[in-house]
């Protein structure tokens, strides 16, 4: 919502751009390899990552523009590395910023500062603002540059079906309606997801009780990017607030609705304003300020139990509702969109057995399930439903003011990547190491001669070895190898000896590591990594 | 712990619960429980000692 006598897409420092429906109607029904329901930044991401396989996508959005505010603020590290991946990620690091600090509050006075992990060793920093309308401009602007991708604005789908072998969508456009067919769809369509629907799938999971509304604000606030929460305030005893701040002088408010407070009342003009400038005042800002833009949410844990149905794969909000303050909406969106697009490219071109597709739900469902538990501590943290919670919430608030440890109780840890240990497509873990990262987990960074160690891993699969001979005794596989010194920094970050090896996924999830590799064990797990690829 | 030294901590504790504010007892308490779990620095022992706290409560 913008504030009375401007239009949803009025903003005071981005301008939408506005996008035509396709001109050239003669190929608008030719069958496509893959479909992709929504051009969010979800969708965006998905078609750059088929396209950076090879594969060939028709991208479809209901839209004549990006979506409307700023939305989803907070990119993470993973993200970061999946946009590097995609080749988009300089306008990203350029006008965003960057961020390691949190600093939490209770009544006014400071309980908590908190560090995320952060060292020279790792190429992007653990957190990133920028407003979602420059997520989607940046990735916008990377898909007019890539041929494979037939991006078609305001054009709707209004019916999905199965066909042999196909699904065949109904698209409708002010210019017309036609039906087309493709291997394979991608639902990005979100939260109220239409191909959802149409294919009689729901959500399922709890609603918490918390309510916040969420307000942009335009000012020349002097504080660094710290995120800020503030618990049980003056201007809002026994809620939470949030303060992000964000690029274009932009500052993030978020607030807790009190219980019984009325929503539609809540979002009234007048009352943000008023809600806002308590605030305002209460974090000391006495300067002049423009209101830009508002939203209301409540924190839902919802998802479907299948990612899949059939040819269709749901990726971001279309598949799981996550709470906002453990900031994994679309940072989980952008995992789904790489996870799949590499899976179904490799199937697709038969590098991969058809098996990978169903490793995308027990992957990507899992993450969604742990946010779920992390977002329900933390929500019972921000929001106690109870009073033996509200009760040690108040303790562990109060006692953090005159003793620290206490407010560690206050800190989020939002920012653990999910591991993929349990997937069927990852090797068990070698008993022989004792210490670096499980099979499962990202790629952690580490520096390697000017750049660094993601630089190095190549487009497909990547085999990490200290030793150059059993990387030329694998010179027939596809996989990029890369070649590291013992005893260097990621030797250490690995905990690998001279004759460890790890296999690297496209997504930059380890497939498998031996602690004493041998070219068979290598090929077994790229055979299972990729559900017999190989063999 | 001595009987003398118990008998210390029950007193002044008595003491404390009068002191502080009726409607902050609860939260008294809890910030207490919370320092001496802290210095016990035994997760499992306070686990342990709080069921045992929970025994009886009805009689």
């Amino acid at each position: 919502m913008r504030p009375a006598g401007r239009a949803d897409t009025d903003s005071l420092y981005f301008t939408y751009p506005h996008f035509d429906p396709p001109k050239d109607r003669s190929r608008l029904a030719e069958p496509a390899p893959v479909a992709i329901v929504g051009g969010g930044p979800v969708g965006m991401t998905a078609a750059l990552a088929l396209a950076r396989e090879g594969i060939r996508s028709v991208l479809l959005d209901a839209k004549s523009t990006f979506n409307d505010g700023s939305r989803a603020i907070c990119i993470a590290r993973q993200s970061y590395h999946i946009l590097d991946r995609l080749g988009a990620v300089e306008p990203f690091l350029k006008k965003s910023l960057g961020w390691t600090m949190g600093r939490s509050f209770y009544r006014g006075r400071q309980i908590l500062e908190f560090e995320m992990p952060d060292s020279p060793r790792e190429k992007f920093r653990p957190m990133y603002n920028l407003e979602q309308q420059y997520i989607e401009q940046f990735l916008w602007d990377a898909i007019e540059k890539e041929p494979l991708i037939d991006a078609r604005w305001q054009s709707r789908v209004t019916a999905v079906g199965d066909i042999a072998d196909a699904v065949r969508l109904s698209v409708e456009d002010p210019n017309g309606s036609y039906q087309m067919d493709c291997d394979w769809l991608l639902a990005a369509d979100g939260a109220r997801s239409t191909v959802r629907s149409l294919r009689s799938l729901r959500l399922k999971g709890a609603n918490f009780e918390g309510r916040y509304v969420i307000a942009d604000v335009q000012m020349d606030h002097d504080y660094p990017t710290i995120r800020r929460a503030l618990f049980d305030p003056d201007c809002r005893r026994g809620g939470t607030i949030l303060v992000h701040r964000q690029p274009d002088n932009i500052w993030r408010i978020d607030y807790q609705l009190r219980d019984g407070e009325d929503e539609a009342e809540a979002v009234r003009e007048e009352i943000v304003r008023s809600s806002v400038a308590a605030v305002l005042a209460e974090i000391g800002y006495s300067g002049s300020w423009d209101l830009e833009w508002w939203s209301i949410y409540s924190a839902n844990t919802l998802a479907l139990d299948d990612y899949r149905d059939g040819r269709v794969f749901f990726i971001g909000d279309s598949a799981h509702i996550v709470p906002i303050f453990g900031v994994r909406g679309l940072n989980n969106g952008l995992a789904d969109a790489h996870n799949i697009a590499w899976k179904l490219a490799w199937v697709m071109q038969g590098k991969a057995g058809s098996a990978l597709l169903d490793s995308y739900t027990p992957e990507r469902r899992g993450a969604t399930l742990d946010v779920f538990l992390n977002a329900s501590k933390s929500a019972r943290f921000m929001t106690p439903p109870t009073p033996g919670w509200q009760l040690m919430r108040d303790a562990a608030l109060n006692l953090a003011l005159s003793h620290p440890f206490a407010g560690q109780l206050a800190n989020p840890r939002q920012m653990t990547p999910y591991s993929y240990a349990d997937s069927p497509v990852v090797l068990a873990e070698d008993p022989g190491f004792s210490g670096g990262p499980s099979p499962g987990a990202p790629m952690p960074e580490a520096r390697v001669g000017d750049g660094f160690l993601t630089d190095l891993l190549g487009l497909g699969f990547s085999l990490i070895v200290f030793d150059a001979k059993l990387a030329d005794s694998l010179a027939g596989l596809d996989l990029t190898p890369v070649v590291l010194q013992p005893g260097s920094e990621a030797a250490e970050v690995l905990s690998a000896a001279p004759s460890s090896a790890y296999l690297v996924r496209p997504d930059l999830h380890i497939a498998a590591r031996w602690y004493d590799a041998t070219p068979d064990a290598i090929r077994h797990g790229l055979g299972l990594a990729t559900a017999g690829g190989f063999q | 712990m001595t009987p003398a030294d118990l008998e210390t901590v029950y007193e002044a504790l008595a003491e404390k619960l009068d002191a502080v504010d009726a409607g902050k007892r609860e939260l008294y308490l809890a910030k207490l429980a919370l320092l001496l779990a802290h210095e016990l620095a035994d997760a499992d022992r306070v686990r342990q000692l709080m069921a045992e706290a929970a025994n009886n409560l009805a009689v």
